[in-house]
């Protein structure tokens, strides 16, 4: 057992918190309301920073580094709601590495890394994810390469993404998961952004388009989108930790700060033990996205399976609680949109629903992986 | 001991669902349908329909425009309304400042001000919780001092919800600065059109401009529109607060966004699946055993019993079960929850609103004295812990 950072690992812990301190709340806040909702300027400094690549192999530009060290990351950024969408183009991109060929890596996935273009999993389709995976859109092999039909829902971050990496049942082919990387642009693709509750956007993706055969990602597409979904969820839980770090630093100082009856409210003994509380979820939570983030980089996806569903099932509990109690604690001005308390709740909101809920991973875990 | 209601409650029951068939407007009842957030017209629409009836103002006595209710039947009002989803009545006229004049008010104000409220002419706000006193209510700081027949009102109210849409507001001012704490505050009718006066909405997390500041800069106030006597106001706003706590429980809402549930798991054919049926029942048997709690409390009052234990906890385990309906309404959208003020066909209907109400109804063990500070209440006054 070792939990101590590597050298490198501070080093990235450091570089995060300092971007964090130059990129406050305030940043994403403003950004809410963009038609983008995120910055392609601090996108290009990411990029520069090595931070696209950080979890991705030498031979498309990243640096090598593990599952852990993102999540490092993205537990940083976490704790000033950086809405770049790192972590969505990366799920992309380990599909990509997952399923696809050389040629394939580089035409995709090197650009992303380089800060050139942001990749998009768009695989979900009905509302409910718990246990019906199966695709409903489907692949046809013609003339000119595959026909591909459907329509795909909440996909995170599609409505900038340069390449979506589509989840499609290939026909005739029973229980069949392929993927295909689609570009927003081609005739047939309809791409209709939406806003989310924790203020960034998602896309509502109509395919009824031909990509050629060089689009196919050959290999076997359902540990791809597993591997994909499972890291997901594995940074979901790092950002998670992030937030729940965060919420509690800003309630035990208002409550080292905020008077009511002539003293501190900190002085309530009930108010300690829901501070306490906050602060064992918080610590429980991370425990287990620490886990999660190892076993994704392992080689056994059993064990990633146990260990993602618990840390994703944690995430729910640990989470709910410690940002509700936030924003109880913080009385009033908790409910208030000018308070930062109340954007952290709804990113542990979105958190919770996306690369499977609670209630899949309970599910999951229950059947042993 | 029984548990079914009366025939003559039955038969009031069925009045009051017959009445909101027939006379809830089409445009009304389908955005009651879906759940969807009901504009400031829109509520007042419903009040002038529930004025027409003389079912707008329960709690008020018969002589003075209230329709001669006992307390189980203003249960079943309320209960029926809400399940059926009717427009909320801002309560800040009807249920507070309404009884606050009629019990403390002088003939003058009964004349000017009861009618209106009644008749949804005046619609009312309340100037209570300040930046520096919510939980600690009696630190709040606006001062009115005294000018011959008028006081100068200076200060900041917080919290004062719909006061955009509001045409008066009943405050809590300091106009005794020396004396101890609940001494000296008084319960003053401010015009919200009386210069000096600045209100400014803000948004909440559930991105609706529920609440407003109020600021007041030398605002000219009549001494005729102090209710009760001048530095007793505490005793005033404590009367408010002790009406009717069945009422906030929310028992109907809650029953009514469980149903929402069950449409969402049907809509998403969950409905047969054993962990979302188990989820819901869970939820049912807590709302079944608010609801049953609430009962006695108003079985006591209709004897005439003074408020037992049972009725103190039904403002905290309301307000949390409201909180617990939209979140399992939440769980059961699965991805449908991230939607955010969703355009048409991005979600099903009866979604489109859930997410921003789950998001703003944190408020609800919050406002109204927090659960912390209702805890501490029923320890003190009811555990004899202090």
């Amino acid at each position: 057992m070792n939990f101590e950072l590597t050298e490198d690992q501070r080093m990235i812990v450091e570089a995060a918190a300092g971007f964090a301190k130059r990129s406050p709340v305030a940043r994403m806040r403003g950004l809410r309301d963009d038609a983008v909702g995120w910055s392609p300027e601090v996108w290009q400094q990411m990029a520069q920073l090595g931070w696209l690549g950080l979890a991705l192999p030498e031979g498309v530009g990243g640096s090598g580094g593990t599952i852990v060290d993102a999540a490092l990351l993205v537990e940083q950024l976490g704790m000033v709601l950086a809405p770049e969408p790192i972590v969505t183009s990366l799920v992309a991109a380990h599909a990509i590495l997952a399923a696809g060929n050389k040629a394939q890596r580089d035409a995709f996935v090197a650009p992303f890394v380089e800060g050139r273009a942001s990749l998009a999993l768009a695989w979900a389709e009905g509302p409910w994810m718990r246990y019906d995976r199966a695709c409903r859109a489907v692949a046809v092999q013609g003339d000119g390469g595959w026909r591909i039909t459907g329509e795909k829902r909440f996909v995170l971050e599609g409505h900038t993404a340069t390449h979506l990496v589509v989840t499609a049942r290939l026909a005739g082919v029973e229980d069949s998961v392929a993927l295909f990387v689609v570009d927003p642009g081609m005739p047939g693709v309809t791409v209709r952004p939406l806003r989310t509750i924790d203020g960034r956007r998602a896309a509502h993706v109509k395919l009824d388009v031909v990509v050629p055969e060089d689009r196919r990602l050959r290999g076997d597409g359902k540990p791809a989108l597993d591997l994909a979904l499972d890291l997901g969820a594995a940074l979901a839980c790092a950002e998670g930790v992030g937030i729940m770090r965060t919420v509690l630093a800003m309630t035990v100082e208002y409550l080292r700060t905020r008077e009511q009856f002539g003293v501190k409210i900190g002085s309530f003994q009930a108010l300690q033990h829901r501070a306490v509380d906050m602060f064992v979820e918080t610590e429980l939570a991370r425990s287990l996205a620490t886990a999660a983030a190892i076993r994704v980089d392992g080689d056994d996806a059993t064990e990633r399976r146990l260990a993602v569903s618990a840390a994703k099932v944690q995430l729910h509990e640990s989470g709910r609680f410690v940002t509700q109690q936030a924003i109880q604690l913080h009385g009033g001005i908790g409910i208030t949109d000018e308070h930062d308390v109340g954007l952290f709740f709804k990113r542990m909101v979105a958190l919770n629903a996306i690369y499977g809920d609670a209630d899949y991973h309970v599910a999951r875990f229950a059947e042993g992986g | 001991m029984d548990l079914s209601f009366s025939p003559e409650h039955l038969a009031f029951r069925d009045e009051v669902r017959a009445f909101i068939l027939t006379e809830m407007p089409p445009h009304l009842r389908a955005k009651a349908e879906v759940d969807a957030h009901f504009e400031h017209h829109e509520v007042m629409e419903w009040h002038r329909i529930l004025h027409r009836r003389g079912w707008v103002a329960p709690l008020w006595p018969a002589e003075l425009g209230g329709p001669g209710l006992d307390a189980t039947s203003r249960f079943i009002l309320s209960e029926e309304l809400e399940l059926a989803n009717a427009p909320a009545l801002s309560p800040f006229g009807l249920a507070m400042v309404g009884p606050a004049i009629i019990q403390y008010g002088d003939d003058a104000q009964k004349q000017r001000f009861l009618p209106k409220i009644l008749s949804g002419e005046e619609v009312w706000c309340q100037g209570y919780s300040e930046p520096n006193a919510g939980s600690d209510l009696a630190s709040l700081r606006t001062r009115a001092e005294r000018d011959g027949d008028h006081f100068i009102v200076n200060g900041q109210k917080t919290w004062t919800t719909y006061a955009q849409h509001a045409d008066w507001i009943f405050c809590l001012v300091r106009t005794d600065p020396n004396a101890k704490k609940q001494s000296g505050i008084t319960f003053l009718l401010i015009d919200l059109k009386t210069p000096g006066v600045t209100v400014r909405p803000f948004l909440t997390i559930g991105g609706t401009p529920a609440f407003s500041e109020t600021f007041f800069d030398n605002v000219r106030v009549p001494v005729a529109n102090v209710v009760g006597a001048i530095d007793a106001g505490w005793t005033v706003a404590k009367a408010l607060l002790g009406h009717e706590r069945t009422l906030i429980a929310a028992v109907g809402a809650i029953g009514r966004t469980i149903r929402t549930c069950k449409q969402i798991a049907d809509a998403h054919d969950l409905d047969q699946d054993p962990v979302v049926l188990a989820k819901i029942a869970r939820l049912e048997i807590r709302h079944r055993a608010l609801q049953m709690t609430n009962y006695r409390a108003l079985a006591g009052a209709q004897l005439g019993h003074a408020p037992g234990p049972e009725s103190s906890i039904l403002k905290i385990r309301g307000a949390e079960l409201v909180q617990q309906a939209y979140e399992l309404a939440m769980e059961l959208m699965g991805h449908d929850a991230l939607a955010w003020f969703p355009e048409e066909g991005i979600v099903p209907e009866l979604e489109a609103g859930i997410a921003s109400a789950f998001c703003y109804l944190r408020a609800t063990t919050i406002y109204g004295g927090s659960n912390e500070i209702q805890k501490n209440i029923i320890a003190k006054h009811l555990l004899g812990l202090s």
